[in-house]
């Protein structure tokens, strides 16, 4: 499972740039760190993400396993028209998952 | 070879064995770290100016280190950051992250957190759409590493 705590505002002026925030759960497990019997645990990160604007996208980025545990993200957009915006993440081993807000501009 | 000898040599082996599992430097070098910057940049020369890789000098835990990278730019269609990498020279593998941004992004930055197994330089470049690149560096000191046993 991969849950997220996702900070889109809710409405913004048209223009305006507005912080996208994402905290996703998830150990960003690195593969190079032995269990508690002495293997390397398998590695199983997120391995991209990416943000759409009503469909567009403005945001993406691949994660390697020196990203922390449960991983963080800031970024920026301008808001310029009323539309969802959907943060969406996968893993190594093509689960998807995605969260999306409503943002309402004027 | 007496008992002795070979029973000190065992008591040697169990000693050092977990010892070299914690201290083996795997994986990313200052060379492999250059290598992976030589292929992201694709062998330009980067600008020194016009970006700024936001780290803690001084890392008390390595296991989540705050780093905001922002670049000086318009973010119009014309000139815009097209994609920000990030580099390290002691964790296991070079690359720590890449991201790709969009004349809609408006603010050439965005922020993360890190892992970090040492003391060590690490390096942001960045890809405008000219084709442009600037590079920051930025040398921290780590006090309790990201390390594969915590």
């Amino acid at each position: 499972m991969a849950t997220a705590m996702v900070n889109i505002p809710e409405t913004a002026a048209p223009g305006e740039i507005v912080e996208i925030k994402i905290l996703i759960s998830h150990p960003m497990e690195t593969g190079f760190r032995p269990g508690m019997d002495g293997k390397l645990l398998p590695r199983d990160i997120i391995r991209s993400l990416r943000c759409e604007y009503d469909g567009e996208t403005v945001f993406t980025a691949e994660l390697h396993p020196a990203i922390a545990a449960n991983p963080f993200f800031v970024f920026h957009l301008r808001a310029d028209r009323s539309g969802e915006i959907t943060l969406v993440w996968a893993d190594e081993k093509g689960n998807e998952f995605r969260q999306s807000g409503q943002i309402t501009v004027g | 070879m007496t008992i002795a000898a070979s029973r000190r040599r065992v008591l040697a082996l169990g000693l050092a064995a977990p010892l070299m599992l914690l201290c083996r430097r795997a994986g990313a070098t200052p060379e492999a770290m250059a290598a992976a910057i030589e292929a992201f940049t694709g062998g330009g020369t980067p600008a020194e100016s016009g970006i700024t890789l936001d780290i803690p000098l001084l890392v008390e835990n390595g296991n989540s280190v705050p780093i905001t990278v922002s670049v000086e730019s318009a973010m119009t269609e014309e000139d815009h950051v097209e994609e920000i990498a990030v580099f390290n020279e002691a964790n296991p593998l070079p690359d720590v992250v890449r991201v790709r941004l969009t004349p809609r992004s408006s603010l050439g930055r965005f922020q993360t957190r890190i892992r970090l197994a040492g003391s060590q330089t690490i390096v942001a470049v960045a890809r405008m759409s000219d084709g442009s690149l600037r590079r920051a560096a930025v040398s921290v000191i780590v006090t309790a590493p990201a390390c594969r046993e915590s």
